[in-house]
């Protein structure tokens, strides 16, 4: 069914004036708050998110700290906040990597075929056997835990997705007609991959990129919660949900906001995800 | 079901297993910090830690540590863990169960969950009712496995008092009793999961030209519910709680973590912190062995529901 259906996309020029769905604009202005709290911490609180105050420990939500105070009287708030930016850091590094690599080999080795192939199908046959989660720790156990080796864990695992994704696309894109008449007008292999065929195939990348940043959030934020991740006292909000878990009866707001902040995070990601999925596919 | 698929299907796991067991070797040697010295502490001297090395076989040349590895592997002997000296594959022996428990159960209420909610979400679609649902499990796919555990054990577990807060029981209705609120959180978590695939595949079987052909013919909608809609739903249940098993899995590592229960997920994150190698050498090939069986097992009863999905 899908081997026809390019044909048409190209030669009908996409509408100009889509009305974009409500789903994509609210995840759209919730990204735009994320980012703004990720890049101008300070615009949003005046408190600094590792400074201590003894004169204020495990104090409630107030009008003065909003979030109330943890064990060490930080403000919860400003930790929130300023924890945007590592989570935001954290959906961009372990699916950047991810989605590159795994799209440009998908592309490859989808129109090639082959045995190269063969071989990447395996080896993706073997991640896959893993538990994500499991295979993640264990190569985090093994290069010692911190940020930059989760990334490194996560960009070995997570690239199987999106080559799936795009050597799918392609296989049924290189058999559509205009990639055909690029073939028979006799550009290179290069050429007919990169600018014909991998644009009409990179979109279901693209929607699961979204998705796959709602994961990684979530992922780095278990990993936070485990000890395996980013290393106290960085104000990750998955840390920060486990710094405050011995104190869930007596001062829920330690663990509670930074959790809420991980669900919004996570909900931006996929409205948008599911935005684009409408957008941009031909057929709904 | 044809048997050449079936056999097929079988070969391919061993070359598999080969892969990984190659691969969590390679990765669990690659380990740094020695486990000698971990294990004997500061005091030991470099003769003990030699002593003690040989005694483990680790000063071996890695190829001969890997042959020793399988040969031991295809005696079903996983090696000793290093910190509680009991035989890797007893103390997995008497964790898994625990997890599996744990796995199975949350696999249950996620599925009750899910089905009912998925075909009801589709046959009232685009109504308030079908955005209820789909607003609540899209939040459910952002919430975290761990906060989600956190919450509810905090509120129904230490506040109202209505569950226990860890453990596992002793009989098997106590082993429901303590492992539910974790069940619930995976439960509600695979929900989400399923929720999402189930009502587009349901609303495509409705939508399907043979199902308004059975509406023209005048088969009650009952029937063409059961006949049609769940047969086709219950396919792609099965598929997506095969897909899923592995993130089932590591949910399960998280919760036990949380909920302080005494399976194989907890057991590997502990094993991880104390470079116990045997352990996670054991547990990660465990996992594999167990997706990779769930994989075929999906397959199989996807080709017995399915015919037409004998193709691999």
């Amino acid at each position: 069914m899908t081997a026809t259906l390019p044909a048409i996309v190209t030669v009908a020029p996409l509408p100009r004036r889509r009305s974009l769905k409500p789903t994509l604009i609210i995840g759209l202005v919730l990204l735009l708050i994320l980012l703004l709290a990720a890049v101008i911490p300070r615009l949003f609180t005046p408190f600094s998110p590792t400074d201590f105050d003894y004169t204020a420990i495990l104090k409630g939500p107030t009008g003065k700290h909003w979030f109330g105070t943890d064990n060490f009287g930080r403000d919860v708030f400003s930790r929130v906040v300023h924890g945007t930016r590592i989570d935001l850091q954290i959906a961009f590094f372990t699916t950047a990597f991810p989605f590159v690599f795994g799209t440009l080999l998908g592309a490859v080795t989808g129109f090639r075929g082959r045995w190269g192939d063969a071989v990447v199908g395996r080896v993706a046959d073997l991640v896959v056997v893993f538990p994500f989660l499991v295979l993640v720790i264990a190569i985090v156990a093994v290069l010692g835990p911190g940020l930059t080796n989760m990334y490194l864990a996560v960009s070995a695992v997570g690239w199987v997705s999106y080559w799936r994704l795009t050597r799918g696309e392609v296989l049924a894109q290189k058999k559509a007609e205009y990639a055909q008449a690029a073939q028979v007008l006799g550009y290179s292999p290069a050429r007919v991959l990169l600018r014909h065929i991998l644009p009409n195939a990179v979109t279901p990348a693209i929607v699961y990129l979204m998705t796959d940043m709602s994961l990684g959030i979530l992922l780095g934020a278990s990993l936070g919660y485990l000890g395996l991740g980013a290393q106290p006292p960085t104000p990750e909000w998955g840390v920060m949900v486990a710094d405050g878990k011995n104190f869930m009866v007596t001062a829920w707001w330690i663990s509670t906001f930074p959790g809420l902040a991980l669900t919004l995070a996570g909900v931006t990601f996929s409205l948008i995800g599911d935005g684009l999925a409408d957008a941009l596919r031909p057929r709904s | 079901m044809n048997s050449a698929y079936v056999i097929r299907r079988l070969l391919q796991i061993i070359p598999l297993f080969l892969a990984v067991m190659v691969l969590i070797f390679v990765l669990v040697h690659l380990i740094p910090g020695d486990p000698v010295s971990t294990l004997l502490g500061d005091r030991a001297t470099p003769d003990i830690v030699a002593r003690a090395n040989k005694e483990l076989g680790l000063d071996k040349p890695l190829i001969v540590q890997f042959g020793l590895f399988v040969v031991q592997l295809l005696h079903g002997n996983l090696g000793e863990s290093i910190n509680l000296k009991i035989p890797v594959l007893r103390l997995i022996g008497e964790r898994l169960p625990i997890t599996l428990f744990l796995t199975v159960y949350a696999a249950v209420l996620g599925v009750l969950l899910a089905v009912p909610l998925a075909v009801l979400a589709a046959v009232r679609r685009n109504t308030w009712v079908d955005a209820l649902i789909r607003g609540f499990f899209q939040f459910g796919l952002s919430l975290p496995v761990f906060y989600l555990g956190l919450q509810l054990l905090t509120l129904l577990g230490a506040r109202l008092g209505l569950f226990p807060i860890g453990g596992y029981g002793e009989t098997f209705g106590d082993h429901l009793y303590h492992l539910f609120l974790p069940a619930l959180t995976l439960g509600l978590n695979l929900a989400a999961v399923l929720v999402r695939t189930l009502r587009s595949s349901v609303i495509e079987v409705l939508t399907a030209e043979y199902v308004e052909f059975a509406r023209a013919k005048g088969l009650r909608s009952s029937v063409i519910m059961t006949r049609h809609v769940l047969r086709n739903a219950m396919i792609a249940t099965v598929t997506l709680l095969g897909l899923n098993i592995g993130a089932l899995i590591g949910g399960a590592v998280i919760t036990e973590t949380v909920f302080a229960i005494p399976g194989v997920g907890r057991l590997m994150v502990d094993a991880i912190f104390s470079r116990d190698y045997p352990v996670v050498q054991g547990l990660t090939l465990v996992f594999a062995v167990l997706v990779a069986l769930v994989f075929l097992a999906t397959d199989l009863i996807h080709a017995r529901l399915d015919p037409r999905a004998e193709v691999v």
